[in-house]
């Protein structure tokens, strides 16, 4: 038997918007996987320091601030920087299709959902997109 | 019961069983609070229903009706569209085109950097400034931001909550420097940092130094500012955070007796203070609750002033409320549909006795409005008020056994909350347990959980879903280069202005906040020597110390 999947739900940037954060925490939790949230008002440090510490798959980046195209990058980058680029990030927020477009292509995020996705997709797509 | 309640039973009786052999829409009959409702309403649902002890005349003590004796006929209510982003001329220029098309009242929303104390050159600021509201920094950004709207003609409205002592500080020095007196200031700061721990997170210090803040900020204003709102007790982030119409009602009612409570054990008079008091409330979709929950809360407010707290002047006992249509209810896709949302949204708001209205344009579910958007949402204001006759007849929706009933429903559901905010220790220890936050949480999953299965319908998101739609509306997009112009417009600002005179207020300020003298002074000084926001927040952090939630979900 495969282990859980492990996710880290992080809030980075200054808003304080966690509605959607704590719904797919939980969401997430109840179909089965461990995860971790952060709170509010992380650092692209802290949620890096966070994922690495607890060992997780897959990060997924809640922002609605519109500093996502500051925020993922440099998420990245510090995962890359600690060689933990096997980390997979993923995120939502309310971001501009051709934003989701150059975050995507970038390899920025491996996926983004939009407000309006349903719980279950964001579940399935994990179970079927990361490997443990 | 009388005769006649006796024939209406039996009338009712008789129509229920022809009814019962009709078959129900497989739906569940509820409001969008999860409220099962009947399907219809005699008045055997309102057999303790007293007119003049419930509802009374508009203007009259409930205020069930209205806080104004002629409501909407006198003065129709403030158009206020909150804006801002980028910088201060950017919005400067986006005040002067709404005031243009016939808005009433401005209202500013501010930067993520200026809403939690950082200056835009803060490491913690990167590729946030500007972009949800407007960057401010100091005096000079201010100065900039209401450049040539003179301070006596216009009410501003400022959405600021853990800083608002040194934003409102620095309205006024503007003020100041256009040559308008503080006395002749209008407007309101939202200043309402309980509901910043229970729903919008927007915090910087521990509670008791930001409740202290507030005080400050009260006595202050009823001697040198006195048609000031002082603070905006505000159910809307309440909402946006998921809660339910009830919920709304409850947390912020019970935030207003928390600040009355605390201007009261500061030494104040309730009546000093409290007709400043304002509150801003949530238009979500669902029409008649909404109405009922606006009802609700003018008679409670009112009963609770007079009776619990002492308020002899009627002013206090009003509950005058601003409304913005919910941003949770709008939806990405098909993002037309939200003009349609916000129009009924308006209309429940107007029906409810609304002071001032802010109406969501189409596209902020995806981004900043556009002019274009923020046109479309005016315009749904105008229209209300000058086409669809709603405005002409003073609380219409009294007497109408279902609004009647649901009023009274929301506030026995609201006294529910109050009990049990009291058994728990009052809010500050509720907030401490984390009672909001968990019972808000509660109602997110399970309303998150009611689209996904489709118990409830969201148009365009799990039903009549547009195949393969592409979004194909204007974004309105934010220069990263006006980041690195704020910078330097504030570093230049930091080497030209008098640093000298900038460190002696800002240790002024420090004595002032471990002290018990009232800061506000204080911190008029800091602003007036060009002080950054982030400078003043710095001294105060140090002093007060910075709040820590604990993250649950």
């Amino acid at each position: 038997m495969s282990r859980k999947i492990r996710v880290l739900v992080a809030k980075p940037g200054l808003d304080g918007h966690d509605r959607g954060a704590r719904v797919i925490a939980r969401g997430l939790r109840d179909a089965g996987m461990e995860v971790i949230y952060t709170g509010l008002h992380q650092t692209p440090e802290q949620v890096v320091e966070a994922a690495i510490q607890e060992d997780v798959d897959v990060i997924g980046l809640s922002i609605l601030s519109g500093a996502h195209m500051t925020l993922f990058p440099r998420i990245c980058e510090l995962l890359k920087e600690n060689n933990a680029e096997d980390i997979m990030v993923v995120g939502g927020g309310t971001i501009p299709e051709d934003e989701i477009k150059a975050l995507k292509e970038g390899g920025w995020a491996k996926e983004l959902f939009t407000p309006g996705t349903p719980l279950e997709k964001i579940v399935e797509w994990i179970q079927e997109n990361v490997r443990v | 019961m009388s005769e006649r309640q006796k024939e209406i039973k039996d009338g009712l009786d008789r129509w229920r069983e022809t009814r019962g052999r009709m078959a129900d829409r497989d739906c569940r009959f509820e409001t969008v609070s999860s409220l099962p409702v009947n399907d219809l309403y005699t008045p055997l649902d309102l057999t303790d229903f007293d007119y003049m002890r419930d509802l009374g005349f508009p203007g009259d003590y409930p205020y069930t009706r209205g806080v104004q004796g002629n409501m909407y006929r006198g003065r129709l209510w403030t158009m206020r569209q909150f804006a801002g982003f980028a910088t201060a001329s950017d919005s400067n220029r986006r005040y002067k085109y709404l005031l243009e098309k016939g808005q009433t009242g401005l209202s500013v929303a501010f930067d993520m950097p200026t809403i939690m104390g950082y200056d835009s050159d803060h490491p913690r600021a990167l590729g946030e400034v500007g972009r949800v509201g407007v960057a401010i920094d100091s005096l000079q950004d201010m100065e900039t931001l209401f450049d040539g709207i003179p301070l006596d003609q216009v009410s501003t409205s400022m959405t600021i909550n853990a800083p608002a002592s040194i934003i409102w500080c620095m309205y006024i020095a503007t003020g100041e420097k256009q040559g308008v007196p503080s006395e002749k200031l209008t407007g309101t700061i939202q200043n309402d940092i309980l509901k910043e721990y229970i729903a919008q997170k927007s915090w910087i210090f521990p509670p008791e130094p930001s409740m202290r803040l507030i005080t400050d900020i009260f006595a202050y204003a009823c001697r040198h500012v006195p048609k000031w709102n002082t603070v905006s007790i505000s159910g809307y982030h309440i909402r946006e955070a998921g809660s339910t119409a009830a919920q709304e009602l409850a947390f912020t009612l019970a935030d207003g007796f928390a600040y009355v409570e605390a201007g009261i054990a500061a030494g104040l008079d309730v009546d000093e203070f409290a007709p400043r008091l304002s509150f801003f409330f949530n238009a979500h979709i669902d029409f008649f609750e909404e109405i009922a929950k606006y009802r609700a809360a003018r008679r409670i407010w009112a009963r609770r002033m007079k009776e619990k707290y002492g308020a002899k002047n009627p002013k206090s006992w009003l509950l005058r409320f601003h409304t913005q249509t919910a941003g949770c209810s709008l939806t990405a896709q098909q993002p037309e549909n939200n003009i349609v949302r916000t129009a009924y949204e308006a209309m429940g708001a107007v029906l409810g006795g609304t002071q001032s209205l802010h109406t969501n344009s189409m596209d902020e579910v995806l981004a900043l409005p556009t002019e274009k958007a923020v046109q479309i949402a005016l315009r749904t204001q105008q229209i209300l008020a000058h086409e669809t006759g709603v405005a002409n007849v003073i609380d219409p929706l009294a007497g109408s056994y279902y609004v009647e009933a649901l009023t009274s429903k929301m506030e026995a559901e609201a006294e529910r909350y109050f009990e049990e905010i009291e058994k728990r220790g009052g809010v500050l220890a509720a907030i401490d347990q984390n009672f909001f936050q968990q019972e808000i949480a509660d109602a997110a999953y399970h309303y998150q959980r009611a689209i996904d299965s489709r118990q409830r319908i969201q148009v365009g998101v799990n039903e009549f879903v547009n195949p393969g739609e592409t979004v194909d509306i204007e974004i309105l997009k934010i220069d990263p280069q006006i980041e690195k112009d704020q910078v330097a417009r504030l570093q230049k600002l930091r080497r030209e202005r008098d640093n000298i005179r900038v460190r002696e207020t800002l240790d002024a300020l420090r004595r002032a906040c471990a002290g018990t003298e009232n800061a506000i002074p204080r911190i008029l000084d800091c602003v007036r020597a060009y002080a950054t926001e982030g400078e003043m927040i710095q001294v105060m952090r140090e002093v007060f110390g910075e709040y820590k939630e604990k993250p649950t979900f």
